[in-house]
């Protein structure tokens, strides 16, 4: 028991999130009478969160800068329209259009990214400018209409689902992949603690070990088995686990990633210490663009529409995220996985009021203090430890 | 009215895991000078928090007597309104406020809430007397030097009718001119019959002002000296501070110098912001394999804007002239291209400019060498803690584990931190601007040692510092610097300050190396 507190407190932002995330979804069980973890509305959380937490990716990493993206929005909005103009006005197949709109994602991150690391405006300013100008220009490529329908290949991306093996009652492969995913992580973290053990490092005890992976296998396999008894595995949520285990592995294990965290810690050390400032910030932007343009292609895909209005508000819910899961507005600290959770945290809280019939005037109003209690409570455990 | 001012009783004072104070005593008598002496992490800024209301009554053990009352401040207005008043290290000024403004900053000259600029300003020029600065009130601080920012906190303890003024490393980053003027507005403050006390790492100027000090160590009062009665050295006091007897300052070392490693040719660097301004004027120094050469210079000489245009063009525009290493010529264009090119420059500012305050230790020690331990893009995070523990032993880095936050760690342990991240880069040219600048007397020890141990590796090493006895100490050839010129060049053997002074004061370069003067 004594080791498991110690556990706890040693990571008390990372699982501090994670039982938020689980009592609000246990709240919110018994709140709606289960509705909340019903197979179809569990498949659907995922659908409807999906662009925030990919915007959230990409957020986490310019806040982990120390800077800030409020275009995200009216870029997704843009990318989702001129991707319709291809697709619907000029007939181009829909894979050329999305590899064009993510380059047009990318080319505003760099156009972005420019102003931020070369000339040192300020990120607020410069995304300020570029939420209004690309809101403007998404209304003047649409014109003021919405353009629909995308070809039926476009909007499999949001709608889709990872096709199954047999026809059978419950998807067999949403099945076998939890139990994949079970396997491959119990197997690396298996290898992680023989690595740790071979440097003669400190590990965690056995008992808790196991005690660990049993835990994430039975969530693990409970989600798949959700989806299974549903439709199967959306084909969102295969993109989403890509981006989010490439960019953790990025953020973590890579040159790249610690320079990000060492410029958003300390710009002038940093850059002192070799890391190339100006470039690593103007990478991080183009990066922003990228997803944004990613998370427009996929909001489209899911509206089977492109409107003028998409997109609205989405660069607070993915800026809310980053800082529910734990990242400092000041720089430096924060994670892709607790971006997800955070996005994840107000995803469900959405659903979940949404269920119970809570008009939107008061869900506004609690998920601007669950952000603000989230924040504050992170800072009294900062100080706490200081102290 | 009792002798002393100030009486600190059986303070202790707990952090979790820590004792920081454990049962300190002090009396501070009427109108003295009382310095605090100690090592980093000794205590005294922990027992000055404590006498300021900085950690509130409650929080320590212990009674505080002033002005023969029991006083149990809860925070640091009630203390001021004691009349205590304390200065800290790092200058608590706006930049972008006027000095007047600053001065009167929480404690505005106002009628109703409306501020009364003509009082405000009259009482500015009065106190900017009082301390011997004759600046316009109206000027911004941030356009006065370091050195008249400390007079302009002065003046703003003054204003508050202060009592006991406590005086938190002044000189840490002023020049030796600069200190000389502070240490005598100290002694003219004790004329009229203010109390200081003055925390020091720099025992000439302890020595010099003071009329008793105080050593602590690990957390306890270990003496307190009265100058007056005792006969007290400046070796004296290190031994009470270190527990030990300290009979050298600098550890022993056998130069081997061997070729030029980097000679630096006709360097001409233009200010930053003021284009037309040159900063250095055509600078000729070398250094040789295994050689630990000084730079010696006031304020504003030019040193550490020598070393930063050097190191990567880190500062200064319009910069022309040649490098050469190892014979070859090379360009530092990026900071990134110097380090490949096997430079390391080690910074004066630690805080801003060295460390990552909110990362721990391992990550501040393999950022810059990061690539030796990355394959095919990954980082190896386990030789990473190797390689972190190696350091924190090697470079004697006192922390529970290399996971502490560097912002967590005393000035000698940051420094060794800063040290140890450079030379696991592998240099070959390390600059080091002020290495020892705020850090205790052991750790200094401790640092001199590992400069030592890099030249005989025979690395080429350029020590850039304000201390005069630093400086002489530890080269074996120091070149002088004033207003972006070189204006002498001394060998080891004929360093004395008087030497030094003569040409950090002295106008006009040496154009060339060759014309080395000896004096």
């Amino acid at each position: 028991m004594e080791a498991i507190s110690k556990l706890f407190k040693s990571n008390v932002r990372q699982y501090g999130m994670i039982i938020a995330l689980i009592a609000i979804m246990i709240l919110f069980t018994v709140l709606t009478g289960g509705l909340l973890v019903k197979p179809i509305n569990i498949t659907n959380l995922i659908l409807q969160n999906s662009y925030i937490l990919v915007l959230a990716i990409g957020m986490v990493l310019v806040i982990i800068t120390g800077h800030i993206d409020l275009s995200v929005g009216s870029i997704a909005a843009f990318v989702g329209a001129i991707s319709a103009v291809m697709m619907v006005d000029w007939g181009l197949p829909a894979w050329i259009a999305v590899i064009a709109s993510l380059v047009v994602g990318g080319l505003i991150g760099a156009w972005q990214g420019f102003w931020i690391a070369y000339v040192k405006i300020p990120a607020f300013i410069v995304t300020l400018a570029g939420m209004l100008l690309f809101r403007g220009l998404t209304m003047i490529v649409l014109e003021g209409q919405s353009i629909s329908p995308f070809p039926g290949g476009f909007t499999q991306i949001s709608a889709g689902f990872v096709p199954d093996l047999a026809n059978t009652a419950t998807n067999m492969i949403a099945i076998l992949a939890g139990i994949a995913f079970t396997v491959l992580y119990v197997l690396n973290e298996l290898r992680g603690r023989r690595e740790q053990l071979k440097y003669n490092f400190e590990v965690t005890s056995s008992t808790l070990f196991v005690l660990k992976l049993v835990l994430v296998a039975v969530i693990l396999n409970l989600f798949t088995f959700m989806l299974a008894s549903y439709a199967g595995i959306p084909n969102i949520l295969v993109l989403l686990l890509v981006l989010i285990l490439a960019y953790s592995f990025v953020m973590n294990k890579t040159i790249m990633g610690r320079h990000i965290y060492a410029l958003g810690g300390n710009e002038k050390a940093a850059g002192l210490s070799g890391v190339k400032t100006k470039k690593v910030t103007f990478w991080v932007f183009v990066n922003m663009g990228v997803l944004a343009a990613v998370s427009g292609l996929i909001f489209a895909a899911r509206l089977n529409a492109a409107t003028p209005r998409a997109g609205t508000n989405f660069e607070l819910d993915a800026i809310a995220a980053c800082f529910i899961g734990g990242a400092s507005a000041a720089g430096g600290i924060g994670t892709v996985f607790g971006a997800i959770i955070g996005g994840l945290v107000m995803g469900v809280l959405n659903n979940g009021m949404s269920l119970i019939g809570l008009g939107i005037d008061w869900q506004q109003g609690i998920k601007g203090l669950v952000l603000l209690l989230a924040v504050a409570f992170d800072i009294y455990n900062k100080n706490k430890r200081s102290a | 009215m009792s002798e002393y001012l100030l009486e600190m009783r059986g303070i202790v004072k707990t952090f979790p895991g820590v004792k920081a104070l454990n049962n300190v005593n002090i009396k501070v008598r009427r109108g003295e000078i009382h310095s605090l002496c100690g090592e980093n992490g000794a205590g005294k800024s922990t027992l000055m928090k404590v006498l300021s209301g900085v950690y509130p009554f409650g929080s320590y053990e212990g009674d505080i007597l002033f002005d023969g009352q029991t006083c149990q401040f809860r925070d640091i207005k009630e203390s001021e309104q004691k009349g205590i008043v304390i200065i800290h290290q790092e200058l608590a000024l706006i930049p972008e406020l006027s000095i007047a403004e600053n001065i009167f900053l929480g404690n505005e000259r106002a009628r109703k809430g409306v501020i009364d600029w003509n009082e405000t300003i009259v009482k500015t020029n009065e106190l900017l007397k009082k301390v011997g600065l004759s600046e316009n009130p109206n000027t911004r601080v941030t356009n006065i030097g370091v050195g008249k920012q400390q007079l302009v906190e002065i003046a703003k303890a003054l204003s508050k009718k202060v009592k006991l003024l406590i005086l938190d490393e002044p000189t840490a980053a002023l020049n030796e001119n600069d200190s000389e003027n502070l240490l005598q507005l100290m002694l003219e403050f004790k004329r009229q019959g203010i109390t200081c006390i003055l925390i020091s790492h720099k025992l000439n100027e302890v020595s010099k002002v003071s009329d008793s000090i105080t050593i602590l160590r690990d957390g306890q009062t270990i003496e307190t000296l009265d100058m007056h009665r005792d006969e007290v050295t400046e070796d004296r006091i290190i031994s009470g501070m270190v527990g030990r007897d300290m009979t050298h300052r600098f550890p022993e070392r056998h130069p081997q110098i061997g070729d030029v490693a980097l000679e630096v040719r006709d360097w001409t660097v233009y200010h930053e912001h003021h284009a037309d301004r040159k900063v250095l004027d055509g600078i000729n120094i070398n250094l040789r394999h295994g050689e630990i050469v000084g730079i010696a210079g006031l304020m504003g000489a030019g040193r550490t804007e020598l070393a930063m245009s050097i190191f990567g063009k880190a500062y200064g525009r319009n910069i022309s002239g040649t490098l050469i290493k190892d014979g070859k010529e090379i360009r530092n264009n990026t900071i990134s291209q110097a380090i490949d090119n096997g430079f390391a420059y080690v910074t004066e500012d630690r805080k801003e400019y060295g460390l990552i305050l909110m990362d721990d230790i391992k990550r501040n020690i393999s950022l810059t060498g990061i690539g030796k331990i990355t394959k095919r893009a990954v980082v190896n995070e386990h030789e990473e803690v190797l390689v972190a523990e190696d350091m924190r032993k090697r470079m004697n880095i006192k922390s529970p584990s290399i996971l502490q936050q560097t912002g967590n760690l005393s000035g000698g342990n940051q420094q060794k931190v800063v040290l140890g991240k450079w030379i696991f880069s592998e240099p070959d040219i390390l600059i080091l601007d002020e290495p020892t600048r705020g850090i205790d007397v052991g750790a200094k020890y401790e640092i001199y040692t590992i400069i030592h141990q890099l030249a005989a590796q025979g690395k080429a090493i350029l020590v850039i510092s304000s201390e005069l006895p630093e400086v002489i100490g530890l080269s074996d050839r120091i070149y002088v610097m004033n207003a972006g010129q070189i204006t002498g060049e001394v060998n080891r053997e004929q360093a004395s300050q008087e030497t030094l002074m003569k040409y950090m004061t002295k106008t006009g370069g040496v154009k060339d190396g060759s014309d080395k003067q000896t004096v």
